[in-house]
């Protein structure tokens, strides 16, 4: 009678331990840039990263975890980050790939996630012709197009010439692409263009280029961050802003986190893009407190930020709404179809045909507030922008 | 005609200030191979090293430009004493190959340390308010730091060609690149005056590094990006000599500026294929000893 | 180099322990699946290792310029298959060899005749000709974004490259395995016993009437090959190529690969890459701003006080031993 009593027990025992859900844990593979001159960038994407699952615990099913195994890059080196993207997928099983801080990065591993069938969250890389390389990419971030094809636009009904400089590589040429299309279509004349090595610290004789062309103003973009830092700092030695040429941009040339170490060079800088610190909206007001709470008061988050914040929320809808059972194709219906009101940019929503973000643009200036330069926004230059060149192009 | 003119103008100039700053920084490792016949991949370090110590200087304790400069000499050239005292006179004598891993190995230390102390970012050398702008000359504007750049330049090496030419240490280093063996023979101690053209040399590539830190930018991978230039000034000047790097640095400032400005789809292509003709033409360099 | 061991005895035949690394392949294989493509990298690296030994370590030739070859070798393989549609790896792998000896030769034949740091100087403008190339050249190389769209052809139309890294292991084994034997045959002949005497002595060998420019140039263009071979292997298994195969970093990187494990024997050339990238595996990922202090300590350190590399600590170890025996 004992032996049956404690055998029933037992299984009982053992009954209710199988009931209860394991403890499930869902791999997310993350390849940032976190060592070389580009380290901040990655560093900002990974902060971001862990803040968002730090406050948002509770929004997972109950009994399921993520963890999110990071990977640094090193910088734009698309072998490495093919290597660690392998790595990833076979060693460590991840289920979802995430970070690429650089278009090569993610170019390259594009084809890891077709053959593996693991979904990429692209947090930043911003070339257009990524999401068409795996149908098992989708992207939070942005593209060149969405911001310099209206830049193009708008700039057209300001200023009647324009000399156009990028950085020689995948997003520089979009950019270049785009403001041409935009500013030519509404009647700009597009003087001179040039495009700059991607590995080069000194811009001063491009800039004297651009000073001897004598545009109206001078459409820039190179990575952001410390080149940003550099092609400003060469507008301002050369007296560009005193010869009568604006300088204008995508977001990427005016960084919030970058601001402060241009001195006062930036001011009545012109940009178009998807998220400025500086924005009023609630959504944002909160995204700031919490990343100042947890970072410093002096620590600003970045465009990056918002992309590896919005990805996470991406990555985590998904699993939610599947309960932690992950289906690689059932997760790319489900963020095909992602939409959030609470991003720290404004709205946002996932393009189902093309798996690209669409979101907001903005103009704004760079204005002193407070005593610190800021990007300020000034108007909503176009609403729910879908990346335009895959529409002019007609691919998906 | 007249954009012509003032582009080839603003060539001149912009080539002139970075190919000063490649002289200054290089002209130390051209004695120093001349001298010693030891092949010292790792100078860019001590340029690398004098910007820190500048950019140091006046972001963290408010030193003035020149002082910062001044400290950036002083310093540089007693850590590469330290150096050359501990490591490098070990290796005089040994073949080229051990010499060049060995400054290899001592540049990814370099990197290392730089990477951790100061981060990745760029370290700005901020200038002080009267460097800042432009300044008026024949109707053009020239921006003041380049300017100035090319003045002080000038002064130093000015300054160096005097004391080799006529001080007893420039007679002695003089001897000692000609033939060290009968330097040493009529009583020149070599291994005092190693050490301290040592020191010279590593002294001014710091000075050249805070001075050029505008041009070129101070970073952990300084060392591994910019040795192709001072190894190409140093291969095409000479070594040993002085003039020879001074003509090549200029050669090579204006040449990269120049072909930065109107071919820019070709980048830095130009400068090496004009290198390999060079060095195939006169492989001891332009102002070389031929052996 | 002073401390040159394992040069040549007269008898070519392979002793018994040399078969020691291939066995030791073969058991990863079975007992690691999960590591492969380290492997297969591994496996590249000690053939690309193999070709700098021939001519840092036998002729004496010092170059920072030796990834200009592994770079064109690289290239060629992924340009032939992303941009000429040409994806059978073994022609792909010809043409890779083939663009490396012709780049040598041609290269070999201008430089050679300089020495020391005008050697040095060229070898690092070739390099950097050949990196500006392919950074601007982007519709051929895809630039500082690298050739995507790289597709290789099973092999012998069977094996396919999976992301296991499975036929990339064995594909670049049996690669090696052949570069090894002809390398191995080519040192234990009379044209590498004149390579040591090159090395060590050129103006006598000039003396005796050996023909030593020409000496040079066949082993630098044979050594261009085998590191153009094992580019187009690396293309072929990461079915990518960046510009990195171009950098001075990675140059400088295979020479320290080399000198950990011995420069001047075939198998430092072994060693020194399977520790170098094992190592790098699990530290440089933990502590990427250590791992380069490392490094260079490391070879201050060999170049100080343990010229001949690991394998030169073993043969020291070895003799103690055999001593106190």
């Amino acid at each position: 009678m004992k032996l049956a009593i404690k055998t029933g027990a037992i299984l009982l025992a053992s009954a209710l331990c199988a009931a209860q859900a394991p403890a499930q844990t869902i791999k997310v593979g993350s390849v940032l840039t976190l060592s070389g001159p580009n380290a901040t960038l990655g560093e900002n994407m990974d902060r971001a990263i862990r803040l968002y699952m730090k406050l948002h615990q509770d929004k997972l099913p109950p009994g399921v975890k993520v963890e999110v195994i990071t990977r640094d890059d090193g910088g734009p080196n698309p072998d490495k980050a093919k290597q660690l993207s392998q790595e990833l997928i076979v060693r460590d099983k991840v289920q979802f790939l995430a970070g690429m801080t650089w278009t090569p990065n993610a170019m390259s591993s594009a084809p890891l996630s077709t053959e593996a069938k693991v979904p990429m969250v692209i947090m930043n890389a911003g070339t257009s012709v990524i999401t068409t390389m795996s149908p098992y990419i989708v992207r939070l971030s942005f593209t060149l197009w969405q911001s310099s094809l209206p830049m193009g636009t708008w700039a057209a009904k300001r200023f009647k010439t324009a000399y156009v400089a990028v950085s020689d590589f995948g997003p520089g040429h979009d950019a270049e692409a785009a403001f041409t299309k935009g500013f030519t279509d509404a009647g700009g004349k597009i003087v001179g263009s040039v495009r700059i090595p991607l590995a080069n610290p000194d811009f001063v004789p491009f800039m004297q280029r651009v000073k001897d062309a004598k545009p109206d103003a001078v459409f820039a973009f190179v990575p952001a961050g410390k080149q940003a830092t550099a092609i400003m700092k060469a507008y301002g030695e050369l007296g560009l802003h005193k010869a009568g040429i604006r300088f204008i941009g995508p977001g990427d040339i005016t960084t919030d986190e970058e601001l402060p170490n241009m001195g006062d060079v930036p001011l009545g800088v012109l940009t178009v893009f998807h998220y400025s610190a500086a924005a009023d909206r609630p959504a944002n007001k909160a995204f700031l407190a919490a990343w100042k709470k947890e970072y410093g008061a002096n620590s600003v988050p970045s465009f990056m930020s918002v992309g590896a914040w919005d990805g996470m929320d991406a990555i985590y809808y998904a699993i939610r709404e599947q309960k932690g059972k992950i289906d690689p194709d059932r997760t790319m219906d489900l963020l095909r179809h992602y939409k959030s009101d609470d991003s720290p940019r404004g709205p946002i929503s996932i393009d189902p045909e093309t798996r690209d973000i669409v979101q907001n643009e903005y103009l704004r200036e760079v204005r002193r507030v407070g005593g610190k330069l800021e990007n300020v926004e000034l108007e909503t230059v176009q609403a729910a922008v879908k990346d335009p060149w895959k529409i002019l192009n007609h691919k998906k | 005609m007249q954009a012509l003119l003032a582009s080839v103008v603003s060539v001149a100039f912009h080539g002139t200030a970075l190919g000063m700053i490649l002289y200054v920084i290089s002209v130390g490792l051209s004695v120093t191979m001349g001298l010693m016949g030891f092949a010292n991949l790792a100078h860019g370090v001590f340029a690398m090293a004098g910007g820190y110590v500048a950019a140091t200087a006046i972001s963290r304790f408010g030193v003035p430009f020149p002082l910062a400069l001044v400290l950036a000499f002083v310093l540089v050239a007693a850590g590469s004493v330290v150096l050359e005292r501990l490591l490098y006179s070990r290796l005089y004598a040994a073949s080229d190959l051990e010499q060049v891993l060995f400054t290899i190995g001592l540049i990814f230390i370099a990197v290392a340390v730089a990477r951790f102390v100061y981060g990745t970012l760029q370290q700005p050398v901020v200038l002080p308010d009267y460097l800042k702008g432009q300044f008026s000359l024949l109707g053009r504007d020239f921006p003041t730091y380049r300017v100035f750049i090319i003045a002080s330049s000038a002064v130093m090496v000015g300054l160096l060609w005097f004391g080799v030419e006529r001080t007893r240490w420039g007679a002695m280093v003089r001897a000692a690149v000609d033939n060290r063996a009968m330097a040493q023979s009529v009583g020149i101690n070599t291994k005092r005056l190693f050490t301290l053209t040592f020191a010279l040399g590593s002294g001014l590539a710091g000075l050249g590094g805070g001075l050029g830190a505008e041009i070129i930018a101070i970073q952990p991978t300084y060392p591994f990006e910019n040795l192709v230039y001072f190894l190409v000034v140093v291969a095409v000047g000479g070594l040993g000599s002085l003039r020879g790097p001074f003509v090549a640095a200029l050669l090579i400032g204006i040449a990269d500026t120049g072909c930065k400005y109107w071919l820019p789809q070709y980048g830095a292509f130009p400068i090496y294929v004009a290198t390999i003709g060079v060095l195939l033409w006169r492989p001891a360099g332009l102002f070389g000893r031929r052996t | 180099m002073s401390a040159h061991a394992g040069g040549y005895s007269a008898d070519p035949r392979i002793r018994r322990i040399e078969w020691l690394p291939w066995i030791v392949a073969i058991a990863a294989f079975f007992l690691l699946p999960e590591y492969l493509s380290l492997g297969a990298r591994i496996l590249i690296y000690i053939l690309y290792a193999l070709s700098l030994d021939l001519i840092v370590g036998y002729a004496g030739i010092i170059t920072l310029g030796h990834s200009a070859y592994f770079g064109l070798g690289a290239y060629v393989a992924g340009i032939l298959a992303a941009k000429a549609g040409i994806t059978d790896p073994l022609v792909q792998l010809v043409a890779s060899a083939a663009a490396g000896g012709v780049l040598g030769v041609v290269t070999g034949a201008i430089i050679l005749r300089t020495r020391a740091l005008t050697l040095l100087m060229l070898t690092l403008a070739i390099t950097s000709v050949l990196l500006e190339i392919a950074n601007k050249a982007s519709t051929l190389t895809g630039g500082a974004d690298g050739l995507s769209g790289v597709t290789v052809a099973p092999v012998l139309g069977l094996f396919k490259f999976d992301i296991f890294g499975r036929t990339a292991y064995l594909y670049c084994l049996v690669v090696l395995l052949i570069g090894w034997w002809l390398i191995r045959r080519m040192i234990y002949s009379p044209f590498g016993a004149s390579l040591a005497g090159v090395r060590e002595n050129s103006l006598r060998m000039h003396a005796i009437g050996a023909p030593v420019y020409r000496r040079l140039v066949l082993v630098y263009t044979l050594s261009a090959t085998f590191a153009g071979i094992a580019g187009g292997l690396l293309t072929q298994t990461n079915q990518f190529v960046g510009l990195n195969v171009l950098s001075f970093e990675s140059a400088g990187e295979l020479l320290v690969m080399l000198i950990l494990g011995g420069v001047g024997r075939i198998y430092g050339a072994f060693v020194g890459p399977i520790v170098y990238l094992i190592a790098q595996d699990f530290l440089a990922k933990q502590f990427p701003e250590y791992w380069y202090l490392g490094i260079g300590t490391m070879l201050v350190l060999v170049v100080l006080f343990a010229r001949g590399g690991i394998l030169g600590i073993v043969d020291t170890l070895l003799a103690k031993m055999r001593r106190k025996a």
